[in-house]
């Protein structure tokens, strides 16, 4: 069988009526969504709405109970090392005897390949992952001496590296400061233009102009993916009325207070 | 006590105990580092069900105690992948039942077992070429994993989800690294006894993880901190039977490792207060 054509048209991700539960708690219903190369889509929702999950789901690290799943064209396991991860906490243990290069290396295990050592290039890419989340003069630091937002910047070179088609990140502001999240959202945006990005957030104030759509998830996806946020989608994913605050910015994401709301 | 190594069977025990050295030290960082010891050490008792199967059933003791520990650690390993939660209850189920199995093995044997307290307590000083040979072969299959698999091993014993999304063979990769540890316990069995092999095996690593912060770090310092460690051990118990004192270097061995633990782990308070 041979590879089928890709065209920049074709969706990169596609969830059709995916329901997920655990120990008997729906954590997803029935969320059906598509994913272009060039879309770059933010994802809200209150805790618990199921947004890790469905990051989770799409990575092949969680199964669905029902509904399929593709992932550039194939079921999500073998779309693996083409999928870039920034996980919102922390798994690993802090205590574990690994420097800062070596968790970004690990973003070019796909590309070098099972039986063999890193190679030159492998080294560069992750070089120059670290170098754009200004990290680079702390690669032999041990993972353990890093500050929270330091250490989020390691999980997004270590992505990074991976040069993904995908791009899925969880929280990835959470713990960064002003400026360095102010950078992100700059890198992000560079990034959007080469692969699709997806990220993750419970923060309705962090969403940017930057963001091409928005989404909301509590359990199912309330409003289709668009580039204007609606009210209505805001509030039943919610489940509490919302007000918007404009940005004042030409691309904003955020309709205006009343275009389309309730009040 | 250097005229001991004139001996045949002084020259074999030295040369196994630094041969051991070299797995103990390289699987016993993964166990430190991924904080398993619980497990290995549930591995290292269920193997005396083999032991006992050995006896009873008249085939090799070390052979039995292999096969029970790879079975062991797949057990443990799958049911931790699979399970997530309850890994502390099962490995201490393994632990007690391989225990259980053993004895009512030993048991069941016709006759009584004479050397089953070397099996407890390890017996360095009868030990055959084979058993050299068994530990060298050994060597050879822990260092060409690692040398071909061990950014694998450190991605899995890491962050094994990220190590998924980076397309490895998580679960496959992971129980290897058991597999690995499994038999690098049962060959120390045979030095320090298996009561005793899962300090062997993490100590010298934990002195090591006192010095460095990575894991090809800590393998450089573990191995020799190991050899030094059974040798240490070895020629106490010589030089002690000398004297009229007959001690089994087993846990000679063990005693003089952790007060060695305890020596780094001050040297190190020290430089991290000199240091600031």
């Amino acid at each position: 069988m041979s590879e089928p054509a890709r065209d920049a048209s074709e969706p990169v991700v596609q969830l059709e009526h995916v329901t997920l539960a655990q120990r008997g708690v729906p954590i997803l219903s029935d969320v059906s969504l598509e994913l272009a190369q060039d879309d770059y889509l933010a994802i809200l929702g209150p805790n618990g709405g199921g947004k890790t999950t469905l990051l989770r789901v799409i990575l092949g690290l969680a199964e669905p109970d029902s509904g399929s799943v593709r992932v550039l064209g194939g079921p999500p396991g073998r779309a693996a090392g083409q999928v870039g991860y920034v996980p919102q906490h922390v798994r690993f243990d802090l205590d574990f005897p690994i420097r800062v290069m070596d968790v970004v290396r690990m973003g070019r295990l796909a590309a070098c390949g099972a039986f063999r050592r890193f190679r030159p290039e492998d080294e560069d890419a992750s070089h120059e992952a670290l170098a754009r989340v200004e990290m680079a003069d702390l690669a032999g630091r041990p993972i353990g001496a890093l500050s929270g937002g330091q250490r989020q910047r390691v999980l997004i070179a270590r992505a990074l590296a991976m040069q993904p088609r995908i791009l899925l990140m969880d929280e990835p502001m959470a713990s960064l400061d002003e400026r360095m999240g102010r950078n992100l959202w700059e890198l992000l945006e560079e990034l959007s233009r080469q692969m699709a990005v997806v990220l993750v957030s419970h923060d309705i104030g962090a969403i940017s102009h930057y963001v091409r759509s928005v989404a909301c998830l509590n359990v199912s996806l309330h409003g289709h993916p668009a580039r204007e946020l609606s009210v209505e989608a805001l509030e039943s994913a919610y489940g509490c009325p919302i007000e918007l605050l404009a940005h004042g910015h030409p691309h904003r994401v955020l309709a205006p207070h009343g275009e389309g709301g309730t009040s | 006590m250097i005229e001991a190594l004139e001996f045949g069977f002084f020259q074999r025990v030295v040369l196994a105990g630094l041969l051991a050295s070299v797995a103990c030290g390289v699987v016993g960082t993964y166990v430190v580092a991924k904080r398993i010891s619980t497990l290995a050490g549930g591995v290292s008792h269920a193997a005396f069900g083999g032991v006992g199967l050995g006896y009873w059933l008249g085939f090799s003791p070390m052979l039995g105690a292999a096969g029970f520990g790879l079975l062991a650690s797949l057990a443990i390993g799958t049911a931790w992948r699979r399970l997530g939660s309850g890994l502390d209850t099962m490995t201490s189920m393994v632990w007690a039942l391989g225990m259980a199995l053993g004895i009512l093995f030993v048991a069941m044997a016709p006759g009584y077992a004479p050397d089953l307290m070397s099996f407890l307590f390890g017996s360095l000083l009868f030990v055959p070429w084979d058993y050299v040979a068994v530990v060298a072969a050994l060597d050879v299959v822990v260092l060409l994993a690692v040398f071909f698999l061990g950014k694998e091993f450190q991605a899995v014993s890491f962050d094994d989800e990220f190590a998924e999304v980076a397309g490895v063979p998580v679960e496959r990769t992971f129980l290897l690294l058991l597999a690995l540890t499994a038999l690098t316990v049962v060959t120390l069995i045979r030095v320090v006894g298996v009561i005793l092999a899962i300090a062997l095996l993490t100590i010298p690593a934990m002195i090591a993880r006192h010095w460095s912060d990575s894991l090809h770090g800590m393998m450089g310092i573990a191995i020799p901190t190991c050899a030094a460690c059974v040798l240490a051990g070895l020629f106490a118990s010589y030089g002690l039977s000398t004297s009229g004192l007959s001690l089994p270097p087993g846990p000679l061995v063990i005693v003089i490792a952790a007060s060695a633990y305890a020596l780094s782990a001050f040297c190190r308070h020290l430089r991290i207060r000199s240091t600031g």
